[in-house]
């Protein structure tokens, strides 16, 4: 702007222009379009939100697709009975699946320390190998039994019990198949803490929750207008996260898209509420950062996002299936997967419905607007 | 007809102990322009947050347009409009977007156009409030407070860091508001911003009114209108009351060997100090006379210039 512009001319200031009047909602519905208008125009909200998680859904999902009959690697200590070994193994059904190579002591060693190998065959004599190698590593153990199958069947073991297996890796069974849920009720909690916690202390940090609460702004109406806003960018989230899912994986969802999107809400606001119980107080942005982070990380390891929760032991399963997140989750993979009614389920969701409630209960009576 | 803005013996204390506001009494009549002027921390902002029904007082009673903040709240809201001393509204919306948005919350506010063309934003418009200047984030805030087509106007600071261009336009925007009947309040510590603005102000210092009146009551009431600046270098060291003895001298205060005489006639002054310099046989450094400010009204209350950083 030139200084020509700025120069103040006398400013006149017309009243009584007529203006229709504001309605009841008018307050309302320009918070929510303010709100989504500034969503949209924040990239970093668009990559968090939309993009990050798709990022994560293919990374995650290729890391872990499916793959054909995973190949072990396994040394064989170098001796004179090394290539009669590496023959037997050669000769049987599994070779395929087992990669061996002759190496000596050392690197065997090395190898194995490294994750380079799963197993070390030691040749002891021509009829006797010995097997080095980790229990805790499950790749270990598969290549274990794996390489020992071969090696018998291969020196003349007959099997005397006739097996035969029928591989299981249909849409609904796989790991992106688990993911895909997990990573929606995750990003469920991410934008609901973010969105509504970070928005509420950066808005206070700013004056700016004081300057709105010196007009006549009904404080409902705001609060009413950041949870729309969130209700909005769920409906995205989902039908992002599960059409990539559909297109990319060819995941099948069982579930009605309308059952979805009402769990999907209940989450979405009862991680506002927690969202909004963090934001009740802090006043500094750094402070409710902590904060956030600080409710969020035991849900991500223990909530069964990215692996399932069975894993912890059963005394500790109680506790984490009355944490949210996990409630969501499992809401959400027994009807994406599953096709489960909502009636079904009413156990996670009461531990949704009283999250969200004491949430929105302790904030409401703490919230400073100051 | 009731005072604009009233309020008797207001009192803040801040967690038991700080007292920032003590004791404080004010009446501000429909279509004055008010001013609170005083140093930082002397309780301006907590007295005008009170005022603006933002904050609690200890204890004390406040009206407003004959109303009160615990019964008629949100009657009150539509009729005033508020700049706070510091607002950072939101960067990613346009100008008149967020006006748009605090238009909506009033039941009868003013139309957008009106007030863009009246803070001079129309140009700005359609830009991010992010890329806008300080002087022009300044009349957006005082804008957001204008289209609430308010009674009473509440303005803490509105032009504390403007560069001298951006501090007229507001004080024009201002003018304007008050020429069409609407009352002001507003707090600064800037002496010009005063001494033009306003019709009435209160000097406050330490969470109270020390003197009020009009501008020119203010500076009458140091006695001299006049000030008489001058150094002396040399042997020439006398005291306050030499000085005090010049005819027509009011009062005396010495800043950093810095003599200064508020006087009612200085060509009377002049003359009997020149003479009583030849006859110390010292040197005057300097020699200076001007108008009386209300920095001497302060600095003659307290002892302390107004802007001490």
């Amino acid at each position: 702007m030139s200084v020509a512009q700025e120069t103040p001319s006398q400013p006149q200031i017309q009243r009584h222009t007529p203006v229709p009047r504001n309605g009841r909602w008018s307050g309302f519905r320009h918070l929510l379009g303010a709100r989504m208008l500034e969503l949209a125009r924040e990239k970093e909200v668009v990559f968090w939100v939309f993009v990050f998680p798709l990022l994560l859904a293919l990374g995650l999902g290729f890391a872990f697709r499916n793959k054909p009959a995973d190949r072990t690697t396994i040394a064989i200590l170098a001796s004179p009975n090394a290539a009669h070994i590496q023959e037997l193994i050669q000769s049987s059904a599994q070779k395929n699946a087992i990669h061996a190579e002759i190496v000596d002591d050392a690197q065997a060693a090395k190898g194995l320390r490294l994750g380079k190998y799963d197993l070390i065959v030691d040749p002891v004599s021509a009829d006797k190998v010995q097997y080095h190698y980790d229990p805790a590593r499950p790749e270990s153990v598969q290549s274990h039994v794996e390489v020992d199958g071969a090696l018998q069947a291969a020196a003349g073991r007959k099997d005397v019990l006739a097996t035969s297996v029928i591989v299981s890796s249909e849409p609904g069974s796989r790991y992106i198949d688990f993911l895909i849920p997990g990573l929606l009720g995750m990003n469920l909690m991410n934008s609901g803490m973010w969105g509504i916690g970070f928005a509420l202390v950066d808005m206070r940090q700013r004056k700016l929750l004081k300057r709105f609460v010196a007009t006549p702004m009904r404080r409902t109406d705001f609060l009413m207008a950041l949870a729309s806003s969130r209700l909005i960018l769920m409906v995205i989230e989902v039908g992002l996260l599960l059409g990539f899912g559909i297109l990319m994986f060819h995941m099948r969802v069982l579930g009605s898209f309308f059952t979805i999107v009402l769990i999907g809400a209940l989450g979405a606001i009862s991680f506002g509420g927690l969202g909004l119980l963090t934001a009740s107080r802090a006043q500094k942005i750094e402070s409710v950062s902590g904060l956030i982070n600080i409710v969020m990380m035991p849900m991500w390891i223990l909530s069964g996002v990215f692996f399932s929760y069975e894993r912890f032991p059963a005394t500790a399963q109680t506790f984490i299936k009355l944490l949210p997140l996990t409630a969501l989750n499992d809401a959400l993979r027994a009807t994406i997967l599953e096709g489960s009614s909502l009636v079904s389920q009413t156990g996670r969701i009461s531990v949704l419905v009283i999250w969200g409630a004491i949430s929105f209960f302790l904030a409401l009576r703490w919230f400073r607007w100051t | 007809m009731p005072a604009a803005v009233e309020c008797r013996d207001l009192r803040k204390t801040y967690d038991g102990k700080v007292e920032a506001v003590r004791g404080l009494s004010l009446a501000i009549q429909p279509g004055e322009c008010f001013g609170l002027l005083g140093p930082n921390g002397a309780g301006k902002t907590t007295t005008i947050e009170i005022l603006e029904g933002l904050l609690e007082p200890t204890s004390g009673e406040v009206s407003i347009l004959g109303r009160s903040w615990k019964t008629n709240a949100r009657e009150l809201r539509e009729y005033i409009g508020i700049s706070l001393q510091e607002t950072r509204l939101s960067e990613k919306l346009t100008v008149r977007e967020t006006i748009e948005l605090f238009a909506s919350f009033y039941t009868q506010p003013r139309s957008t156009d009106e007030v863009l063309s009246a803070l001079q934003l129309n140009e700005k418009s359609d830009a991010l409030v992010g890329k806008l200047s300080g002087g022009q984030k300044q009349r957006l805030a005082v804008a957001t407070a204008l289209v609430a087509s308010p009674k009473v106007l509440f303005l803490d600071e509105p032009t504390t860091g403007l560069d001298p261009q951006s501090r007229r336009q507001l004080w024009d925007i201002i003018r304007a508001f008050q020429g069409e009947g609407g009352t002001v309040l507003l707090t600064t510590h800037y002496m010009d911003e005063a001494e033009r603005l306003c019709d009435r102000l209160a000097i406050v210092d330490h969470g109270q009114i020390i003197a009020e009146g009009t501008p020119a009551d203010l500076i009458e009431r140091l006695g001299g209108h006049h000030v008489v600046e001058f150094a002396l270098s040399g042997n020439g060291h006398l005291d306050n009351a030499t000085w005090q003895s010049l005819p027509s001298v009011d009062s005396v205060r010495n800043e950093d060997g810095v003599i200064c005489l508020n006087v009612r006639e200085p060509h009377r002054t002049i003359p009997a100090l020149l003479e009583k310099v030849d006859q110390q046989s010292a040197q005057l450094e300097r020699l200076n006379t001007r108008q009386a400010s209300l920095e001497d009204v302060f600095v003659n209350l307290t002892g302390r210039h107004l802007r001490e950083d």
